[in-house]
């Protein structure tokens, strides 16, 4: 069993759903980067997605834009991110899944990819830009390597791309709660619940929820459906808010509490208390 | 004269999956797939449709301007001294540019789908332009996308926009050019995806936009092939366009794809030379990588990091190129070379002197590879160049290219 399926497994004993935060690779710096990965465990992260920056981050809004940009002004590569990566390994059994766009790790080479990451104690990989249909070759090697390829769903697939992604995912499926770009949003939307149960009746994955996810309240709200929330832009914007990159892992650290203290407080899920 | 049918080059390309052998496909962000199987689908079926056709074709002749003559370039020809020039007058079209026969197919497209809301991106705003056109003519409220370095160049295409009524939205990140609008329009897309169509307005981005822009501009490239079999009583030895995203040329070489005696040569933006790092040549200098929905040859650096790119010419100034393009490349059907900003410039005013037109900075890039070719060719031999538009939006930057103030 590897990091992703365990600590779900572990969580589902426990009646919790996981919290995941993403920050992007090397933003501001990548020494500064590598202490909030150990203050975002700290804080009670379960798992953390970590956004490998790429210059045209189409899929997302302007907080992430302002993280890529910085990232890769700071000089932050694919090696780079994989390089920190192992450091954080070295002192962590967090599960860490990379999160970005396919370019940089087509150039990079999937084979040569699949094997340093996995080497580095990479879990799982997420391309937003890469559906089910292009991620055969990526797919081979990452199972060779036991890496799990994560697939989105969103709200406007139907059942069969439903059925697609159960088929081809692995570790969890990650919903989008909204029709848009990545950043944090007032309100969550209203049919979440009905959607994620609705991936559910396909799927026997754990199911996670981002886009849009910013307040205690939200994480909350998710707990009580789903088996993961992922919080990105809102995180970002909080580290944003002092320029001091050395009092950013602390404001890490005391964000996800805030998360994770509201979501504990939420019943168990009643898929899990079936199961 | 009879052509060869060139058998080396599969009948149905894209396959079903949008893939030009390992090029194109779809790359995008799931909230879209759904959107493009479902564009694939209506496209399929209006393609099928002789209704949808016949109304593609009534608007492209009677609005757009169609057929744009293939016009001999009497004096042009000789002072090259070689083979016979033949320009495609797409520079005639109703907006100036080839950009309106694609915008007309798909604005019906849109219509047939029930969209609401019209958003496009543009470089150098002639598609921009196209777009606004066709989304005043049939009633729908119009976004474009351009960047704010295009903006700045190409002032008088932005006013036109405005005129026709759409909303021009400056985009402010990257490299201010064609390449970050379209981020934006496709951040658009994905949060407005339901009620909105993006009129892409290249030969590029995911399928099915590649090989519906290309059957759509492929009109130039059917009346070409009539034309000239009407006037030399055969087909031409050589076709020349340039190439940004690609969708003149393809719309030129398609027809002709299969006569494998018709040379075709491609001609990417130098901008200041392909040793100099400032440039567009995707094709000729770049990598094979993954942008804006399909794969294909992409200026990137050693990480995967998309490059800026420069050319004079606001069309061309792209890191991709149509994916069908990098795939003709490698099965070696098209031959691609590049013209510089220099070039193109000397180019724009030779062809003003010799014949009385002034070329859009983009296919002056074609005019100075005829000049190059012609005069290495036969007296017998006929090129058939794609004038595909015209000069008018680029006075502005050829006044200040030749120091003089407007």
């Amino acid at each position: 069993m590897n990091r992703i399926d365990a600590k779900f497994a572990a969580l589902k004993k426990k009646g919790e759903a996981a919290l995941i935060p993403f920050v992007t690779a090397g933003d501001p710096d990548m020494a500064t980067s590598l202490k909030i990965l150990h203050a975002l465990e700290e804080g009670g992260a379960d798992a953390i997605e970590l956004g490998v920056p790429f210059s045209d981050p189409m899929a997302d809004g302007a907080t992430i834009q302002r993280a890529s940009e910085r990232a890769l002004k700071g000089g932050a590569t694919l090696p780079r991110v994989l390089e920190m990566v192992r450091k954080f390994r070295r002192q962590s059994s967090v599960p860490l899944i990379l999160f970005g766009y396919y370019n940089p790790i087509f150039r990079y080479g999937l084979r040569r990819f699949v094997r340093d990451a996995a080497a580095v104690g990479v879990d799982g990989v997420l391309c937003v830009d890469l559906p089910p249909e292009e991620s055969g070759e990526l797919a081979r090697h990452a199972a060779k390597a036991g890496l799990d390829l994560i697939f989105l769903l969103a709200p406007t697939s139907d059942g069969e791309r439903i059925r697609l992604v159960a088929r081809k995912g692995r570790g969890f499926i990650y919903y989008v709660s909204v029709t848009g770009v990545t950043g944090a949003r007032q309100q969550l939307e209203g049919h979440l619940q009905s959607q994620v149960e609705r991936i559910r009746r396909y799927s026997r994955l754990p199911v996670g929820v981002g886009f849009g996810i910013s307040r205690p309240e939200h994480a909350a709200r998710i707990a009580s459906f789903a088996d993961a929330a992922v919080v990105g832009s809102a995180l970002i914007a909080e580290l944003e808010k002092t320029a001091r990159n050395a009092d950013k892992p602390k404001r890490a650290a005391a964000f996800i509490r805030r998360l994770k203290r509201a979501m504990r407080q939420v019943a168990k899920p009643s898929h899990q208390r079936a199961g | 004269m009879k052509s060869s049918k060139n058998s080396s080059l599969p009948r149905k390309a894209p396959d079903r999956h949008g893939h030009f052998g390992i090029f194109g496909g779809r790359y995008v962000s799931e909230t879209l797939m759904p959107a493009l199987i479902e564009l694939e689908r209506a496209y399929c079926k209006a393609r099928r449709d002789p209704a949808f056709r016949r109304e593609f074709h009534r608007y492209l002749h009677a609005y757009a301007g169609r057929a744009t003559p293939l016009y001999f370039a009497e004096r042009l020809t000789k002072k090259l001294g070689g083979a016979k020039i033949y320009l495609k007058r797409e520079d005639l079209c109703h907006t100036g540019a080839h950009k309106i026969n694609n915008t007309v197919g798909q604005i019906l497209l849109a219509q047939r789908m029930g969209k609401r809301r019209i958003i496009a991106e543009t470089g150098a705003g002639q598609h921009g332009v196209a777009t606004a056109t066709v989304a005043a003519r049939f009633g729908f409220p119009c976004d474009i996308y351009m960047g704010k370095e295009d903006v700045a160049r190409q002032s008088l295409n932005v006013f036109r926009m405005k005129l026709l009524g759409a909303r021009v939205k400056v985009v402010e990140s990257g490299s201010n050019t064609l390449k970050d609008a379209m981020n934006e329009a496709l951040r658009d897309w994905v949060t407005n995806v339901r009620t909105t169509y993006y009129l892409i307005g290249t030969v590029a981005g995911p399928h099915p936009y590649p090989m519906m822009v290309r059957d759509f501009q492929s009109v130039i490239g059917r009346e070409a092939r009539r034309q000239i079999l009407s006037m030399e009583g055969r087909l031409p030895d050589y076709l020349v366009a340039c190439i940004g995203g690609g969708s003149n040329s393809m719309g030129l070489f398609y027809p002709f794809l299969r006569d494998s005696r018709v040379k075709m040569v491609g001609v990417e933006a130098a901008g200041s030379g392909l040793g100099s790092g400032r440039h567009a040549a995707s094709i000729l200098g770049g990598e094979i990588g993954v942008l804006h929905g399909s794969k294909s040859y992409l200026l990137q650096d050693r990480n995967g990091q998309v490059r800026d790119t420069h050319s004079i010419a606001a069309g061309l100034d792209y890191p991709g190129v149509g994916p069908e393009l990098s795939y003709l490349r490698g099965r070696g059907r098209i031959r691609f070379v590049s013209a510089t900003d220099r070039e193109a410039m000397a180019a724009l005013q030779e062809l003003a002197r010799v014949e009385g037109i002034i070329p859009a900075l983009e296919s002056a890039h074609a005019v100075a590879e005829v000049i190059r070719l012609a005069p290495r060719l036969k007296k017998s031999q006929v090129l058939i160049m794609n004038l595909s538009g015209r000069g008018d939006k680029d006075m502005g930057t050829v006044g200040d290219y030749l120091g003089v103030t407007l």
